[in-house]
């Protein structure tokens, strides 16, 4: 790396010697302990939404209840992201081992993985796996089966409210919240549900301490994430960084030295444009993101670019709810018009305030988040969108 | 329960844990608009035009998923809230044929309603109505127009929580997200067994019973016609609620008079075939019990009510191989249609080719009914047409008739005499009272030992309801019975007729009789009856229905002279040739799909 401001970092990927090493060793130590590591290490979600993994699980295991079950979220449907793919096909024990690891502590006897319908052929691999695994589990005598779900294919699905009733034969619709997963999940049984990387740093924060994890990061984010890079780059693929540098640096390493945008966070995600590179942190405390970094040279059209995210919206939002539903069709059909000089420039305003309505209003987060993409789009390429 | 103390707009509220918030704003009469919320119904919190702002809240939470929490601070009424809700409404509004002009439900239109409150343009958003939207009227009772949709779901959730049918369903996602059949099959091909409960429970005109009035008028218009028409007990109690009058107000006598202002030359009233029908099922129910008790013959017991079309498409569909326990009886409008083409006919010396039937029917179901083609016994269509409470509401109104005003009348006669047992078939529970009424005193000789004749067990809203007759001191011809503990139930809804169907496929069904209605309620909350609808309003309505029944000198079926006379003049006995012939009929095997 020719920046040191930018550091790649070797947790997620790193093979382990021995086989189920920090799993038997970690399973060893207790509850509590285990829980204050990761509660310490400051780890928050990286499917997303952030929230802290070790409340999670405290709350999970706090629980009064006979059933709970674990969930490792594969569905991995933001477009521009693969990362997920990768880590389960790389290191599968160690999400496995994740997943027992919580399913320790909170006292759950059933795990899924709700694998997304597209990564079907990982099937034969990962139940191979899965065999082996579930033997060691009785080996060591904890009380846990994990199983695959194949995933039916919708973007919403990944949300996890929709994700359980996917799982349950119901219409992959988000549910009203709260209750919330840790209360009631999937069959109305408390459930945590964390996405793949998310289950493997709590393992090595096990096996590594959350000392040394918090090293790494910011106060707000702790660590590092594996980012799938893509776009305008001449070394796209999976990297894990350390969390906390600047656009700049970033596009240092792995722009193409013409780049005019970088999308983090994917469809969802903000659009930061290059005079507010070196001001833009990627982490929690600026943008955080599921990992998807995409890269935009100063060949691309934006307006193409929100457009693409548009029609993706308009068709994988579940459509339940009034703002959601309408609301893209209505942005779609708006930034149309207004390109094509039906609607003058001024109507991107009562856009942006349909955006606010939706961030607002939504059920769930597929809805709420399009304020980020399209304000920071609309507002950064105002040109290209009226001309 | 615990209790849980918040404040809503300045007011402190106290409610127990689990209310929402929507519920709360209702204890301090603080009305906050929806959409996709209807009480008989599960939350669905989609439509989002209840949203509220509660304090430490990053988003607009919808105030009917959300329950109340213990010091929560709640404003429903702030610019961010009207700004988010005028929004809200305007996608709708914009995703929405707005041909209110042209529209049924107009003038009791949620949508409309918001709307208007809101002053919504159509200036600000585009249309994205879907073009091309053909309305299906491919049934005979239900017309679905999705162009009027807004995708609350309420029907979907009506069809599978409260009737257990799920003909309808969400389909596609995103901008093509549409309430459809199972592949999208026209409703006549579908398993909807046509109660119209979609329709009492829709917010807008997507979903609307099939409109027969126009025929009517035409018949009416025709001089060689003679057009008769006979109203069910529900629409006396519910039709007052669409000319200006407040729920639960019974309007028999208004009703007749203004039907033959509109123009009928005959007012008649189901309740005379109803009464019929106790006497026809009650027998056939006494003679189930001979088979099986002396004979010790295999019969299907228990025995089934047939009355509400919706159950028997229902059982017909569900449980094809259970039909035997079904009464053959007829429902009372279907034996009215074929004795208004014989027995009326010849009675008054009109060829029954120029006889022109109309049911006036609180119910969807019936019109389908009508055109079974089974309901042919008379040489005829028996029943030409049937209109909802809701279309006889409207011809009123388009007859000019001042209704609020109007002189009260009685019914005509051949078959307008009825008495409270006809009258209570209205509401659930009715038809089993009626009969036991009946029954009890053709086998003992005496009234049925309840006070006033009122069999309270059988009443009320509970799904499902049963009761125990001991029966003793039989007449001698009846001595078979003597001791027998008679044990029936009711039950009304799908959703109950399925837990009952459910019993009796196991064979552990411990009942004789069995009376089920399709719709919650009965026939008062049938899905021909004013919208809206909701326990408050079928209390009021079945409330009525008893205060008729009360109010009657005559109160059980076999004193109807009009019953003696028919028997005596025309069908001789009960169960006799003439009753098979037109008061009894056949039921088919359907399929799920
Ligand atoms: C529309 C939508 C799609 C989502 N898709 C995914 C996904 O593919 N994978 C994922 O891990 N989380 C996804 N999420 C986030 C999940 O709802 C949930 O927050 C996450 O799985 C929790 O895990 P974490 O705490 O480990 O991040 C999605 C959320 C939304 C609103
Ligand atoms: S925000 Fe969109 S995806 Fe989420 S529930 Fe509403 S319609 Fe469905
Ligand atoms: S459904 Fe309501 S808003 Fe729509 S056209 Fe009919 S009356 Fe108007
Ligand atoms: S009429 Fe009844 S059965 Fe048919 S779709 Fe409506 S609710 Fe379902
Ligand atoms: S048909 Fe009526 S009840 Fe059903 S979703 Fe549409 S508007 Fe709602
Ligand atoms: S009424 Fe609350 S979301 Fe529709």
């Amino acid at each position: 790396m020719k920046d040191k401001n930018l550091k790649i970092v070797d947790i997620i990927f790193k093979p382990h010697l021995v086989k189920y090493e920090v799993l038997d060793k970690t399973v060893a130590r207790s509850n509590e302990d285990i829980l204050k590591e990761i509660i310490d290490s400051g780890l928050r979600g990286r499917g997303g939404a952030g929230f802290p993994t070790g409340l999670k699980w405290k709350f999970a295991a706090e629980q009064k209840a006979k059933k709970k079950i674990v969930i490792c979220n594969a569905d991995e449907g933001e477009p521009g992201t693969f990362k997920d793919r990768e880590i389960l096909t790389k290191v599968p024990r160690k999400v496995l081992g994740g997943m027992a690891v919580c399913a320790k502590i909170i006292g759950a006897k059933r795990g899924f993985i709700y694998l997304r319908g597209e990564y079907k052929y990982l099937l034969p691999f990962l139940n191979e796996e899965l065999e082996d695994f579930n033997k060691h589990l009785k080996e060591i005598g904890l009380d846990f089966k994990i199983d695959i779900f194949l995933g039916s294919g919708a973007y919403v699905c990944g949300e996890e409210s929709a994700l359980f009733n996917s799982m349950e034969g119901k219409r992959g619709e988000p549910r009203n919240k709260p209750p919330y997963p840790t209360v009631a999940g999937l069959d109305n049984m408390p459930t945590v549900i964390n996405n793949v990387e998310t289950l493997v740093y709590a393992l090595m924060i096990c096996s590594i301490g959350s000392k040394e994890f918090k090293a790494l990061g910011t106060s707000d984010s702790r660590g590092s994430k594996v980012f799938s890079i893509s776009g305008d780059t001449p070394i796209p693929g999976i990297y894990e960084l350390e969390l906390g540098m600047s656009v700049y640096d970033f596009v240092e390493e792995f722009g193409d030295g013409d780049t005019k945008a970088v999308q983090i966070g994917g469809a969802s995600g903000f659009c930061v444009p290059r005079k507010k590179f070196k001001e833009t942190i990627i982490g929690f405390e600026g943008i955080p993101t599921g990992g998807s970094m995409m890269i935009f040279n100063s060949t691309r059209s934006m307006y193409n670019v929100l457009h693409n995210y548009l029609d993706f919206f308009e068709e994988e939002s579940c459509g339940q709810c009034t703002p959601c539903r309408i609301g893209y069709q209505q942005l779609k059909k708006g930034v149309e018009a207004v390109k094509h000089g039906e609607k003058n420039e001024e109507y991107l305003q009562q856009l942006m305030k349909l955006t606010e309505t939706m961030k607002l209003t939504s059920k769930c987060g597929l809805g709420q988040s399009v304020a980020n993409s399209f304000s920071s789009i609309v507002n950064n390429y105002r040109e290209e969108m009226v001309y | 329960m615990a209790n849980i103390n918040l404040i809503i707009d300045d007011f402190k509220v106290t409610v127990e844990e689990g209310t929402s918030i929507l519920q709360a704003a209702e204890k301090v009469n603080v009305k906050i608009p929806t959409l996709c919320y209807h009480e008989d119904l599960c939350v669905a919190g989609n439509c989002r035009v209840c949203v509220v702002e509660v304090e430490g809240m990053r988003t607009l939470p919808a105030s009917c998923a959300i329950p109340a929490e213990e010091g929560m601070v709640v404003k429903t009424n702030t610019p961010k809230v009207r700004r988010a809700r005028k929004d809200i409404v305007s996608l709708l509004v914009s995703e929405h044929n707005t041909q209110c002009t042209t529209c049924y439900r107009s003038t009791n239109c949620e949508l409309q309603n918001l709307s208007a409150e809101y002053n919504i343009d159509n200036e600000t958003y585009m249309s994205v109505l879907k073009p091309d939207i053909v309305i299906d009227r491919s049934s005979w009772a239900i017309e679905k127009d999705d162009s009027k949709c807004i995708r609350c779901q309420r029907c979907v959730r009506t069809c599978a929580e409260l009737q257990h049918v799920n003909a309808i369903d969400v389909v596609h996602k995103g901008k093509d997200m549409i309430i459809s059949t199972f592949v999208d099959a026209p409703m006549n091909d579908v398993v909807c067994v046509n109660c119209g409960q979609c329709i009492n429970h829709c917010p807008t005109g997507a979903l609307t019973e099939r409109r027969y009035f126009d025929d009517v008028w035409d018949a009416i218009g025709d001089d060689e016609k003679h057009v008769i028409i006979n109203t069910a007990p529900s629409v006396r109690v519910g039709l007052g609620e669409m000319l200006g009058f407040p729920v639960g107000t019974r309007v028999t006598g208004k009703m007749v008079t203004a039907l033959r202002k509109i123009g009928f030359d005959s007012v008649l009233d189901t309740d005379f075939t109803a009464d019929l029908t106790i006497i026809e099922e009650g027998t056939e129910l006494l003679t189930r019990l001979k088979k099986a008790l002396v004979d010790k013959k295999k019969v299907a017991l228990p025995m089934m009510t047939s009355c509400s079309p919706g159950w028997v498409k229902f059982i017909e569909h569900m449980y094809p191989d259970h039909l035997d326990h079904l009464s053959t009886c007829k429902s009372p409008q279907q034996m009215f249609g074929s004795l208004a083409k014989t027995y009326y006919a010849e009675k008054k010396g009109i060829d029954p080719k120029n006889i022109v039937c109309v049911a006036g029917m609180p119910c969807a179901a019936k019109k389908y009914e009508a055109n079974r083609p089974e309901m042919r016994d008379s040489g005829f269509q028996d029943i030409d047409a049937g209109l909802t409470t809701r279309e006889i509401g409207h011809m009123i109104k388009q007859a000019g008739i001042n209704f609020l005003d109007l002189e009260e009348s009685d019914f005509d006669s051949l078959m307008g005499e009825s008495t409270g047992a006809g009258v209570i078939f209205g509401a659930t529970g009715g038809v089993m009272e009626a009969a036991l009424r009946t029954a009890y005193e053709i086998v003992t000789g005496r009234e049925v030992p309840f006070e006033n004749l009122r069999i309270m067990p059988v009443r009320g809203d509970e799904g499902i309801k049963e009761a125990t007759i001991k029966i003793e001191g039989c007449l001698p011809e009846w001595s078979f019975l003597e001791g027998v503990e008679l044990k029936v139930a009711v039950a009304h809804g799908l959703i109950n007729a399925r837990t009952i169907m459910d019993q009796v496929v196991k064979g552990e069904s411990p009942y004789h009789f069995i009376e089920i209605m399709a719709c919650p309620g009965g026939c008062i909350g049938g899905g021909g009856q004013p919208i809206p609808t909701n326990a408050e309003i079928r209390k009021k309505r079945t409330e009525a229905i008893y205060a008729e029944d009360e109010g009657k000198v005559l109160r059980k079926s076999h004193e109807n002279p009009e019953i003696k006379q028919i028997y005596k003049e025309f069908l001789k006995e009960p169960l006799g040739h003439k009753s098979h012939e037109l008061l009894h009929t056949k039921y088919r095997k359907r399929f799920r799909y």
